[in-house]
């Protein structure tokens, strides 16, 4: 017996709200740039398991081929953001993005 | 309440998931940050595996687990980030995330409540997730996207190239 059986789609969606909530949680709370990247991966991931359930319920591939492309996009994303960040650290001396604040004025 | 094998599988992978997402969250030291990632990913990986998806959970665990979190393993080390390090935050500030994070998710859940029930058709077919089935929705109906991917993936790479080198004039 599988879970898409037995699991209704519902607790899903509600564990991959609760991920996408503390991912934004953290973009809000910690001012460290690499956790920050982090928990934009989180909130990823939170949308891929929402996509597979449904996906999964619906006996429809095409979610599934989706979040394959979101994992590409994705390990694009972190391979530039990092090399951003190694740049800024290289220029500032911190990865505090609070430093980053001259985009404002 | 009789809870049945998957049941059980479903809310252990559950709690993993969130405990380890918030010990990301509130950890102080980046590494363990890093290190308690990984372990939010094998449980996602494991939700895949009872949602029958077994090839996404094959690459979730290879490109995740394997390549993104060795580089922010490697960033982290090669920037020699520890708890001395790490910025502070504002009181206020942490006091605004939480609070606002934590409004943040009743509103998701309750719209989740308040949507009208989505009819679901029976699953017949649980073979959707192997890679013979994928693999010829891949390359058929998405051929034109995966060959997009490819673009995505050279400009990524000149790009972190270009932005990872040290400057000419910097090393002249």
């Amino acid at each position: 017996m599988s879970a898409i059986q037995i699991i209704p789609i519902e607790w899903y969606l509600t564990l991959s709200a609760i991920l996408f909530g503390m991912g934004a949680l953290g973009v809000m709370y910690r001012k460290n740039a690499i956790i920050l990247l982090m928990c934009i991966e989180m909130m990823l991931n939170a949308v891929n398991l929402s996509l597979v359930a449904f996906s999964a319920h619906h006996s429809d591939p095409g979610a599934q081929v989706f979040v394959f492309f979101i994992m590409a996009v994705a390990a694009a994303e972190v391979a530039v953001g990092l090399a951003i960040l190694i740049m800024l650290y290289r220029n500032t001396g911190t990865t505090d993005v609070e430093v980053l604040n001259r985009m404002k004025w | 309440m009789n809870l049945t094998l998957t049941e059980i599988l479903f809310f252990v992978l559950s709690a993993i998931t969130i405990i380890s997402g918030a010990l990301v969250i509130f950890s102080r030291n980046p590494v363990y940050s890093v290190l308690y990632l990984i372990v939010t990913f094998f449980a996602i990986a494991g939700h895949y595996i009872l949602l029958n998806a077994q090839f996404l959970a094959a690459v979730h665990v290879i490109v995740y687990a394997g390549a993104i979190m060795v580089l922010f393993l490697f960033v982290i080390m090669m920037l020699n980030l520890n708890e001395t390090t790490e910025p502070k935050t504002a009181l206020w500030s942490k006091f605004a995330a939480v609070i606002a994070g934590l409004t943040f998710l009743p509103l998701l859940v309750g719209a989740l409540k308040t949507s009208e029930a989505v009819v679901m058709t029976q699953p017949q077919n649980s073979d959707i997730g192997l890679v013979k089935t994928l693999g010829q929705v891949l390359f058929t109906d998405y051929l034109v996207p995966f060959e997009l991917s490819s673009v995505l993936f050279l400009s990524a790479m000149v790009g972190a190239v270009l932005l990872g080198k040290k400057s000419t004039e910097e090393t002249n």
